[in-house]
């Protein structure tokens, strides 16, 4: 079970981060270098790293300017790249985890649907309250959003499991309740009066555009991850 | 009864080391992996993953 969990993850993870890599680089990847020239108050390099206008951080999360980064064009494109193969890799042994748990043959078509499920619960659920950023976008402290973003996630996960996988109404009911609650809590948004204030320098069209490019990237994403997994979950079932 | 009992506790312990602890390890490691490349606030890290945190609309800067 060890070795079939393994091979499936990586499988399943390399291929998908791959594909994920592509689809970024002709959808959100170009609308990022675009917010940069803003971020960085016009006249920026696109190429160059988006936090050198330290004045552009607005949550008091200061970057070490002297840190290491990539530098621009293909540097930069294959730590994406990279970036990528380990999110479908980190995705991946979770979605064959509970594979495991589950006890049963998954199959490629089946897939699918877990892939969809990892994309309601680990993309549209949080998007609801923390829509996707671009880099200069006005937001609240990074640490809250990060743990709002845990804290949906988890509930949508377990409530989302369930609803589909518990015969009891009763139970099933706590899911839903779990799945929502993040949610009339709200996430921490920066306060409107701040939002004046700051006023962000990406355009509202750009910012759109970015919001709906991500959701079908990274829902492409989870479908091919899903399918994936479990397809190589079946082959892998005598390793 | 009690042969019952026993080999009710070894089909639990061996479903236990075959299926949950390695599926306990997944779960584990894939959350590991995840907050490492999606979250960790090292300015390095956030550096090269940068595009890709924005991309999957992670909470980034």
């Amino acid at each position: 079970m060890f070795r079939r969990i393994v091979m499936t993850a990586l499988a399943a993870g390399v291929l998908a981060g791959i594909f994920g890599w592509g689809l970024q680089m002709v959808t959100t990847t170009p609308l990022i270098a675009a917010a940069e020239i803003y971020e960085n108050g016009g006249g920026g390099d696109a190429a160059s790293h988006p936090h050198e206008n330290a004045a552009a951080e607005t949550d008091g999360h200061a970057h070490d300017e002297g840190a290491w980064m990539p530098g621009g064009g293909m540097e930069r494109h294959a730590f994406t790249l990279l970036t990528s193969i380990l999110m479908g890799t980190g995705f991946g042994f979770v979605l064959t985890g509970v594979f495991a748990l589950r006890g049963r043959d998954v199959g490629l078509n089946e897939g699918v649907l877990w892939g969809l499920g990892g994309f309601a619960a680990l993309y549209l659920a949080p998007a609801l309250g923390l829509p996707p950023e671009l880099p200069g976008m006005m937001a609240a402290d990074l640490d809250g959003r990060q743990i709002w973003w845990v804290f949906t996630v988890a509930g949508s996960a377990v409530g989302l499991a369930l609803i589909v996988f518990s015969p009891n109404p009763l139970w099933k009911l706590a899911g839903i309740l779990l799945a929502v609650i993040p949610h009339i809590v709200g996430a921490p948004h920066p306060a409107m009066v701040d939002l004046a204030d700051m006023a962000g320098g990406v355009p509202a069209e750009l910012a759109a555009r970015f919001a709906v490019t991500s959701l079908v990237t990274v829902g492409l994403f989870w479908v091919v991850l899903g399918a994936l997994a479990g397809y190589f979950y079946d082959r892998f079932s005598d390793a | 009864m009690t042969a019952k009992i026993s080999n009710f506790h070894t089909a639990l312990l061996q479903d236990v080391s075959t299926r949950v602890l390695p599926a306990a390890f997944a779960l584990v490691f894939g959350v590991f992996v995840v907050w490492g490349v999606g979250f960790a606030q090292s300015a390095e890290i956030h550096n090269a993953a940068h595009d890709g945190r924005h991309a999957f609309a992670l909470p980034c800067h």
